[in-house]
């Protein structure tokens, strides 16, 4: 990969799709993402670590910034070093990236390096811990001061005749993840929403440098748990690819047929809540008790309802048992005959398609500005999907075709939800075929993993049900992690909802969230 | 039209037996009728998430699908907690949900139970106490019961409701 900004060429680095890193300086790396822009590159995600290791003499003892991003070549991460003075500062992204705005924010709470963006509002930090307390910093310790006076955070205001706010959250009207949303109105009509998240801040980040590699991937399958094997085997992946292991044949299809699942049991149980939010409960009893269904065929083949830990380094945990098989046979008909029914039914149902069609609409040109990712930018007529656009094991022996709508309302995100249960379910009936051709005993589904050398970056990337998941790891001494960044597409789709909702009513956000079903978890970190 | 209410007769009632916290025959009926004894309507909980990865989320959800049916012994959710006689709480606390867990908390009338659910919310699990969280929700608000697991079942979380509203309504 090269590029008329980049001094140096591209290098390869570990990663289970091709992955390419440069390192750049201050200049260089503003002049790479106007290059990038000018490209069309996607733009995946943002992290910064502390380089000032005092008694490793391969580190220039400085902070850095990284950032990654998709090609049709593959993915490319760009690395900058900065100084470790008083204020460290970084050129921001926001300019040709938006998307990246709340990463630099988080990023600065984190590490306490600032980028140069206008917005310095703080992100993850709500004043739980001191401003000056920097968690990812090697030389911080934990803060003593836990009950700090919360100050107010400055909400965009709009000023006018009639225009009145809407606080909502972080505790909301349901079992849901906490987040407030602050809406401008003016009667019923939203005209403006500003999102505040970062309720959920586990300090993820913290957690992976005091856990060792091996178990780095307990770590990642709980960031955001509807999405617990997407992540874990993005783990997986990095770990993997660092320490040049090829995982077993047969684990990788045991891997795909989890990632299916757990994508067959996100949109079974979004296309039921959606249903419902459109105020057809027959759709929530019947979608939810097909979710149940999958749920407990997950028992008999998996061993588990939500299969955490069932990814786990050099391989899967267990194996299909014999009698697993002629059930998700039955499975899959089952599911592909109910749901084409319900399709029927959704299709025909004057009342809901008024409430789906044209309500949070997305356009195509909008979401590629915002940088939309995953499902939601399907449905907005982006066709990307890492299964299709560069497929890893299995993916590369069973083909998958993406899933695009053009409408980009909740309709279309509602077909996408649709077909995406039909390909995945052609899909597991393929993988299914795959794992019955070779024997349960005779072949292994895990291998041990050599140990790592430090300072190793490694990129995990798997396509989640709601989008591209990514893990960057870095390895450090005797199979400790230096720094494992996880991100969840969620980081770019949220700000998607502050635009879709604009001009809709708000009782119809519900039902726009719902459509665009993010994760609070995922992206609080 | 048809083809809708077709599929309702056809799906027909899922509802299955109570798990074994309440196994006697009657035991749901007992139940009912104490919770209208003594509150003189329904059983209301109210959620919060205080920094839960979600999965536990997922499973008390499936409490509402026609399976479980969580509503048919006479236990609902709100929306508020001024509505609720129960709290149930997940996540390891996270520092920045402490005090809107605190406020929920202080929101219910008395007298109020709390559970908390999953192994974050009962001993802080993976995350346990750090910058970030609070290591578990007894740490934080006085807490009536547990129930283990990562995510504990939803047999599990309907068990662990029925045990502490049987014991509350015994007591």
């Amino acid at each position: 990969m090269n590029f008329d900004s980049f001094e140096q060429p591209t290098i390869s680095i570990p990663s289970n799709i091709p992955c390419f890193h440069a390192s750049l300086g201050t200049v260089e790396w503003q002049r790479a993402m106007d290059e990038l822009k000018e490209i069309g590159a996607t733009f995946l995600t943002l992290w910064g670590s502390d380089d000032r290791y005092p008694d490793d003499c391969d580190r220039d003892r400085c902070f850095s910034i990284h950032a990654a991003f998709l090609l049709p070549e593959g993915a490319l991460v760009l690395s900058h070093k900065i100084d470790a003075i008083a204020n460290p500062t970084y050129p921001s992204l926001v300019r040709a990236f938006p998307a990246a705005a709340r990463l630099e924010r988080a990023t600065h709470d984190l590490l306490g390096i600032a980028s140069t963006a206008p917005d310095q509002r703080p992100w993850h930090r709500h004043d739980a811990w001191p401003a000056n307390h920097y968690p990812l910093r090697h030389d911080n310790l934990e803060p003593r001061t836990t009950n700090l006076k919360p100050t107010p955070y400055p909400f965009v205001q709009v000023e006018g005749d009639g225009v009145h706010e809407i606080a909502v959250g972080p505790v909301h009207a349901g079992i849901i993840e906490p987040g407030h949303f602050r809406f401008s109105v003016v009667g019923e009509k939203v005209i403006r929403l500003e999102e505040r998240l970062g309720y959920t801040h586990r300090g993820i980040a913290k957690h992976f440098e005091s856990a060792t590699q091996a178990d780095g991937h307990r770590i990642a399958a709980r960031v955001s748990g509807d999405s617990t094997v997407a992540f874990a085997w993005a783990y997986c992946a990095a770990l993997e690819a660092i320490t040049a292991t090829a995982c077993p044949t047969r684990a990788t299809y045991l891997r795909a047929l989890a990632l299916e699942h757990e994508r067959l049991a996100n949109h079974l149980g979004d296309l039921g809540a959606l249903g419902n939010d459109a105020g057809f409960a027959f759709g929530l009893t019947q979608f939810s008790r097909l979710k149940e269904d999958l749920l407990r065929a997950n028992v008999e083949t998996f061993g588990a309802r939500y299969l955490f830990d069932t990814i786990i380094p050099g391989g899967v945990a267990a194996d299909l048992s014999q009698p697993a098989y002629a059930h998700l046979v039955y499975l899959y008909r089952m599911l592909d005959h109910e749901a084409t029914g319900l399709r029927t039914i959704y299709d025909n149902h004057g009342g809901l398609q008024d409430r789906f069609r044209e309500a949070g609409h997305l356009s195509r040109d909008l979401a590629l500005q915002l940088g939309a990712i995953g499902l939601a930018a399907r449905a907005s007529g982006i066709a990307h999907d890492l299964r299709a656009d560069h497929p890893w094991a299995p993916y590369d022996t069973v083909a998958t075709e993406v899933v695009t709508e053009t409408s980009g309302d909740v309709a279309a995100r509602v077909q996408v939800r649709f077909r995406e249960i039909f390909e995945s379910l052609r899909l597991c009936r393929a993988l299914l075929a795959e794992l019955s051709h070779t024997s349960v005993d005779a072949t292994p589904i895990k291998v041990d993993l050599p140990a790592a050398r430090s300072g190793r970056l490694g990129i995990g990337m798997i396509e989640g049900w709601r989008g591209p998941v990514l893990i960057a790891l870095e390895t450090g001494p005797n199979g400790q992690i230096r720094r494992c960044h996880a991100h969840d597409p969620s980081w770019q789709n949220w700000p998607l909802l502050e635009y879709a909702i604009l001009g809709n009513i708000v009782p119809d956000f519900p039902l726009i969230n719902k459509s665009f079903n993010l994760s609070y978890s995922g992206q609080d970190g | 039209m048809l083809n809708t209410l077709a599929r309702m007769i056809r799906t027909g009632i899922l509802t299955e037996p109570w798990p074994a916290a309440v196994t006697v025959p009657s035991a749901v009926e007992a139940l009912q009728q104490d919770l209208w004894k003594i509150l003189g309507r329904a059983l209301s909980i109210r959620h919060v998430d205080a920094g839960s990865c979600n999965g536990c989320e997922l499973e008390i959800h499936a409490l509402n699908n026609p399976y479980y049916n969580l509503e048919g012994a006479g236990i609902k959710f709100v929306a508020s907690p001024r509505h609720a006689d129960l709290l149930l709480v997940t996540g390891p606390v996270s520092a920045n949900m402490e005090e809107a867990l605190r406020r929920t908390y202080d929101a219910i009338p008395d007298p109020k139970l709390v559970i908390a659910v999953g192994d974050c919310g009962t001993c802080g699990g993976i995350f346990g106490t750090s910058y970030a969280t609070r290591g578990s929700v007894a740490n934080v608000i006085p807490v009536s019961h547990t129930i283990a697991g990562c995510p504990p079942t939803p047999a599990a979380i309907l068990g662990g409701i029925l045990q502490a509203a049987t014991v509350r309504v015994g007591a």
